[in-house]
This record gives C-alpha cells, structure tokens and sequence, in this order.
C-alpha cells in the first residue's frame, strides 16, 4: 500500500509544478530580475575563482622559473683570459722524445704561472704571487696539457690561448662581486681587481659558452665543477629501476585485474598496495640499507642499489595506475576475443594490454619522474657523495642530479649558487623531456572505440 | 626482437667492469670537514694514478658509526670528524674487530655569530649569548630561575641595539650546533651563581638548563644549509646568524662577524686560539685497511703535505684554519708512522 502513497504523493507534486509551469514567468517582477542577476554573478564569481586559481598557479610557477633562471643562466658562461702561452720544450719535453707519457707528467701549471708572470711582471711577492696566480683556475694546466698531447707540433711555439679564469674572478667579471665595498670585506683585494681591470681594458678577458660544465663530473672549484656525472649516475639508477619495477608492476596489475580471484587475501594485497604507495620515501632508503647493503653486500653508492631502492618506491606506483588503465577497456572487447575463441592469455596480451599501454606508460613515466627527483632513500645507500669520476657502469660509485643540485646549495664557494640553479635548469629540462614523452606515447598508442 | 637485444645490449653495458676488489678509498663523516677532504681528494685524484676517493657527508657520530662497523672492504677506510672520537666508539670499534685507528688532526674551524653588514658589529660576551638563547635563564635578581623572558638585545645590556633577538641557526643534529653548545652556552652557564648551584644538586637539570636552547621564536633553526642562513641574514638586518667561518671568510661583502668578548673572528684571531669559539678538527683511518686498499698511506701525505694544511696552503683558501708548524710536524709524523691511537 505504500507504494501507492508515494505514486499518489508524486502525483500531487507533478501537478503543483505543472500549475506552476502554466503561468508564464513574469521577468518583469523585481524579484525574478534580481534573482536571476544574482544567479549571473554566482556564474561571474565562480568562473573568476577558478580564473584566479590559474592565474595564482602561473604566477608562482614564473617567479620559480625566474628565479632560477635569473640565477642560474650566467653558469651556462664560463669567464675566460686569453694569455700568451710559450710551450717550452725545456718544460714540456727537455730530451725531445716526443713520448705522451714524458709530455703528460710536464708541469703545464708552470707554463701558466710564468706566463701571468710576463704580464705583470712587477708581482714579487710571494702572497700577491699567489693571488695573481688566482685569476686562471687550476683546470687549466689539464686544458693545456690535452692541447699538446692533441698536437705536439704546439711545443716551442709561443700561441695565444684562452685559459679559464678562477671562480672569483669569474663572479667578479659576471657582476657578483661588489668592487665598491671596503677592501677587507671582500674576497678579491684592489690589487687583483687592478689586474682584472688591466686585463678587461686589453680586451683578453671574455665570456664563452661553459660546454665543460655538461661534460664533467663534480669538482671542488666551481668553474670544473659539472652536471654529467649525475646524469649518468641518474640514467643507470633509473634503467634499472624502470627494467625492475615496469615488468613486475605491469605483471601484478594483470593479474589482480584481470585472474586473481576476488577473495579476502586479494583484498588485503591490494589495501597493502594503496598503503605502500603513501610511505615516506626514507622508509625505502632504510629497507634499501638493510636489505641491499648489510645483507646482499651489494656495493655502496652504486647506482644499481639506488636504482633497486627507487624500484620499491615506483612499484606501487605503477601498479595503481596499470590497474587503472586496465580496468578502463571496454569489457566488449574481452567478451569479443573471448566469444571468437581466445583464451583468457590471448585475450590479455593480445587486446586488452595494447589498449591500455598509453595509461600504463603514462604512468609508468610518471612514476620515473618521481624516482628522479628523489634524494632521501639515497642518502641511506651512500648515494649522498662527492664524487669525481663519471660512472661507467651500475656498479661505479655514482650520485644523481637532485643530489648534485643539495651538495652545490651546501657549498660554501659563491660560485656554487648560480651551479645551483643552472643544475636545477637541467633537473627541470629532464623533467618536462620524460613527460614530453609521456604525452607522445599516450597520442601514439591512444585508440578511440 | 630488436627491442629485447637493445635492452640486453643496454644492461650488459650498465653492469660491465663488475665485481672486483675495491680499489678506491672509501670516506664517511663530518659535513664540516667535507669541503676540505673533497679538496683534498679532488688533487689527490689529478695528481696520482690513483683513482679519486669517494666522500660522503654523513655527520661525525654517523660517519664514526659506519667506519666502526667492521674490517673489510664494504666498510669505509677513513672517516672525518669535528669532534674528537669518543671513548665509547673506540670500544664500538674495538669490539667489531677494528682494532688500530690513526687519528689526524687537520687543523681548526671557528664558529662566528654574525649578522648583515649594514647594520652595526656588535661586542658579545659568552654570557650575553647565553641570555638571548637558552631556554632557562637566571631572573632579574639572579637568584632564581625562568624561562627566558630578554625579548630584545638592549635589555641584556643597554650598551647593546634595541632590536629584537632573532638569532638564525642549525638544527641539534648538526655537529656546529653541538660545539656551539659546548662552547659557548655550557660554557657560560657556569657563570651564573644560581645554575653553578644545580651543578651540585641537580645534576640532571643542571645539564638541560645549561644545553637548552630558546623556542620561542628567538633562535630559529634554519637548517643544516648555511648558504640559506647567509641569504637570509642578507635579506633581515636584524637578525644573525651561526655557522661556520668558512661562509663568513666567503661572504665577507655581505656579513660581519660579531665580536665575542673583544675579539672579532679572523684567520689569525682563530689561528692563535684568542678567538674563544673554535673547535679541532680530525679525520681517523682504519689501519687495517692500509696496504688491502691502495691510495691510503698517499692520501694521508696529499692531506698533510704543507701544499694542502699549510698557512699558505690550497685548505686555507678554503677556510680551514692551520695549527702551528710544529704541531703540524708532529701530526704528519705520527700520520706516516700510521701511530694508532690510545685512550
């Protein structure tokens, strides 16, 4: 009898509206206008809040940008002095051999430092000598040592080249360092900026395009110091972290998704797998210690270790989303494949993984781009080091970019906080590449039905 | 097809030049003497065939508690230290089977408490620290104690500016913070006749008294990054800073370091011990390790040759601060004789 009640109650209530709806609206009545000029505001508003929510978003995303940009950029130019070089034989080969050996062990240092000593010939002192031995980096000695073995017909000419300047001088020729100070408050004394000013007026001192800083590894001097060590070491840690984590975690979305029986063990597999997925990334650094290191004696601070600590992390990751893509298709096409006599592996490999490749990428590249960016698991491991040599394999002791860029800001040298941002820079270009990416796997396999 | 021979060819390249004795030294420690041994390290790498050690920065009590967990070679050769080992690691390492340790002091570092150099240097005593920082202070009469209650400088002592007390610096578990402690608020506590009194009846409450430090708001802790310290004394005239004389002696353009107790924070100051604030600083090498790991008996000379630790030496460019020539000459003797240390 209920039942009836409610049809006769809907009834009445149809016939209330239906009367209502009879009588034309007024628009003319005061009430209507205002209502409706409220409701086109509440429109208004709504639209500026989201708007604004945009604007807010960008803002904060360009003043970042700028900021490090700003900074960052003058580390891409390196300050260079052109100086007259006379390779010596008597320094460089006394006996004349010819043999690389005898002309890499020379003291190519000395060719420079008498060299800055011709210039300004009237430095005696022992203290201003080494200042003025200051204004080209130790590095350079290497540069020209690598000339020489390139071209041994260099020996016993006098040719002009172009040195890389130490990193005070460099910040003093970049406009870091104030020269209007008082003298004792700044690293560089009116002598040495009388030197910069000498060399600048001659027109010697110049700025050039800093390829070494993508081609080296970390150094103590600013001006050697480079981002390539880390981003080998960030591209093996993540090889074998994506060779790990993409199979198993693609394996164990199919399996929950599409044959695993929907019991109470499932259940809880899969409650762990949320749960994992929101554990502090140090948790997996200290799992990565124990397990890794103090068990499997893997080596310490190599990129394999990090990249199997990384894994754990990415995992859950991985799997969410793989389980997502795949619950996307379209039980259509399972029936079809099923009904045309597929069998249920068929079915998987043949129909419903290639359709959910594009989600299961995406988030796969996703889960890479956070694992780049991570450095607390890899203090654990002893991946938090200066290291100079750039890794050759998985096995070499090796750091990553995020690292790079915490060791730099932790430096005391002025010259590290543009190295800072411009690693920063780099970190984000590989960022925006890996999710580039993403975007163009996800276009290229997308299919519509 | 091709794709799988690619990520064969890929991961055979990852793994090649595998599994063989280590032959690089391995070096745990102190974030204080990181820069120097990294210097130290990188030359040692350009100027010998050896390869160039690897460094972690891990703090002096964790760098001690990895170099102490065992002989051999997944455990570290040498670990640096801004603090002197303790008895109780020595047994640590004892006990694990690292038997002979060789202890090298490397010289000093100072701690400064500094502030913008637009705003005036001020002339601090230990006690006129311990006033604006510790949590418990004596009250006006001396004779009992409250929480801290100086909310600017000049109530300390009128001599001083009226600007509000707001001092930045590290975190308890940096080792700075540590010797800043012991240097100057264990120190000065001692001073005040009513906590010098605790000392004798409450033990337990003296040490807490005399360690804590401020939270509201006073002394704020801004993390082990000291460059970000240094930015933000830029950007508040007002406030100062702690940290290590390294970033003073870089960022002399910006900063000031403030006087304490008549003596401003210099090389020489800090050198001849008449700056009250500085602490020694010391590496420790497995003696075990030397002769199974190559490149260790050389790392030690690079470290110690005169071109390095030296008054004029590349260590000094870097802020380190150089003992005296003789007590340098006894340290590289007992370093080459490998001397192991006792206590």
């Amino acid at each position: 009898m209920t039942d009836m009640a409610s049809l006769m109650e809907d009834r009445a209530a149809a016939k209330v509206i239906s009367d209502k709806m009879q009588k034309p609206v007024d628009w003319d009545n005061p009430k209507i206008a205002r209502n409706i000029k409220k409701r086109y505001a509440a429109e208004r508003r709504f639209k500026m809040y989201g708007l604004s929510a945009i604007g807010i978003a960008l803002l904060v995303l360009c003043v970042l940008a700028g900021s490090i940009g700003s900074k960052g950029y003058t580390a891409f130019f390196q300050t260079f002095v052109q100086l007259e070089i006379h390779f010596d034989p008597a320094v460089i080969d006394p006996d004349g051999t010819g043999d690389p050996a005898v002309i890499g062990r020379a003291n190519f240092d000395g060719l420079v430092k008498r060299a800055l000593q011709e210039k300004f010939p009237d430095v005696t002192a022992r203290r201003d000598k080494r200042n003025l031995y200051g204004i080209v980096s130790g590095g350079a000695s290497y540069d020209l040592r690598e000339r020489v073995l390139e071209n041994p017909s260099l020996i016993g000419q006098t040719r002009k080249v172009w040195l890389i300047s130490g990193d005070d001088f460099d910040m003093l020729n970049k406009g870091y360092i104030d020269a209007d100070v008082d003298e004792s408050n700044r690293r560089l004394n009116d002598q040495e900026i009388g030197w910069y000013n000498t060399l600048v007026s001659e027109g010697v001192v110049e700025k050039h395009f800093h390829s070494r800083f993508f081609t080296s590894g970390d150094s103590r001097e600013p001006e050697l110091a480079g981002i390539w060590g880390a981003a080998v070491g960030s591209f093996y840690t993540l090889l074998v972290t994506l060779t790990l984590s993409f199979p198993i975690g693609v394996l164990a979305a199919i399996y929950l998704e599409e044959f695993a029986p929907k019991n109470r063990f499932t259940a809880i597999v899969e409650v762990n797998i949320n749960n994992l997925a929101a554990v502090p990334s140090i948790v997996f650094g200290l799992l990565g210690l124990e397990v890794y290191l103090n068990v499997m004696h893997l080596p310490r601070s190599a990129p394999v270790v990090g990249g199997l600590t990384l894994a754990l992390m990415t995992l859950p990751t991985i799997i969410i989303a793989s389980r997502a893509a795949i619950k996307a298709v379209p039980p259509s096409i399972r029936q079809a494949a099923l009904g045309l006599g597929a069998s249920p592996v068929q079915t998987v490999t043949h129909h419903v993984l290639p359709l959910a490749m594009p989600g299961i990428l995406t988030g796969t590249i996703i889960g890479m781009a956070q694992a780049l960016g991570e450095t607390a698991p890899l203090l654990m491991i002893g991946m938090v080091a200066f290291i100079v040599d750039v890794p050759g394999g998985a096995l070499d002791p090796a750091t990553v970019l995020p690292v790079q860029i915490y060791l730099w800001a932790d430096s005391p040298e002025r010259a590290f906080v543009e190295k800072t941002s411009a690693a920063i820079m780099v970190l984000l270009a590989f960022l925006v590449l890996m999710n580039g990416f993403a975007v163009y796997l996800r276009k290229k396999f997308e299919r519509k039905w | 097809m091709k794709k799988t021979l690619a990520v064969a060819a890929l991961m055979s390249v990852a793994f090649a030049g595998a599994a063989q004795a280590r032959d690089q030294i391995r070096i745990v420690g102190s974030s204080t003497v990181f820069p120097f041994a990294t210097a130290v390290a990188e030359e040692f790498g350009k100027t010998t065939s050896f390869k160039t050690p690897v460094i972690e920065s891990t703090g002096s009590g964790g760098g001690l508690k990895l170099f102490c967990s065992g002989v051999g070679e997944q455990h570290p050769d040498i670990t640096n230290a801004s603090r002197r080992i303790k008895k109780s690691e020595v047994e640590t390492c004892a006990k694990n089977g690292v038997a002979e340790v060789t202890e090298v002091k490397i010289g000093f570092d100072g701690i400064v408490l500094s502030n913008s150099n637009a705003s005036d240097q001020i002339d601090l005593t230990k006690e006129q620290i311990f006033l604006a920082l510790a949590k418990i202070v004596p009250s006006k009469d001396g004779k009992s104690l409250v929480d801290n209650f100086y909310s600017t400088w000049s109530e300390i002592d009128p001599s001083l500016p009226n600007v509000k007390i707001e001092v930045l610096g590290p975190p308890p578990t940096s080792g700075t913070r540590d010797a800043f402690t012991e240097l100057v608020l264990e120190e000065a506590c001692e001073s005040f006749p009513v906590i010098a009194d605790l000392e004798k009846s409450n033990k337990d409450k003296f040490k807490a008294v005399c360690a804590g430090v401020r939270e509201d708001g006073g002394y704020v802790e801004a993390g082990e990054n000291d460059n970000l310290i240094v930015q933000k004394l830029e950007a508040n005239k007002d406030a100062f800073g702690i940290f290590g004389f390294s970033f003073l002696d870089q960022n002399g353009d910006k900063l000031q370091g403030s006087l304490i107790s008549g003596v401003a924070p210099t090389f020489e100051a800090i050198s001849d011990g008449s700056y009250p604030v500085s602490r020694s600083l010391y590496f420790y090498v497995k003696n075990a390790h030397v002769g199974t790991i190559p490149g260790i008996q050389e790392y030690l000379s690079e470290f110690t040759a005169e071109k390095a630790w030296g008054d004029e030496g590349y260590l000094a460019d870097r802020g380190l601060i150089p003992m005296s020539a003789a007590e340098r000459e006894a340290v590289r003797n007992a370093a080459a004789n490998l001397a192991p240390l006792s206590m």
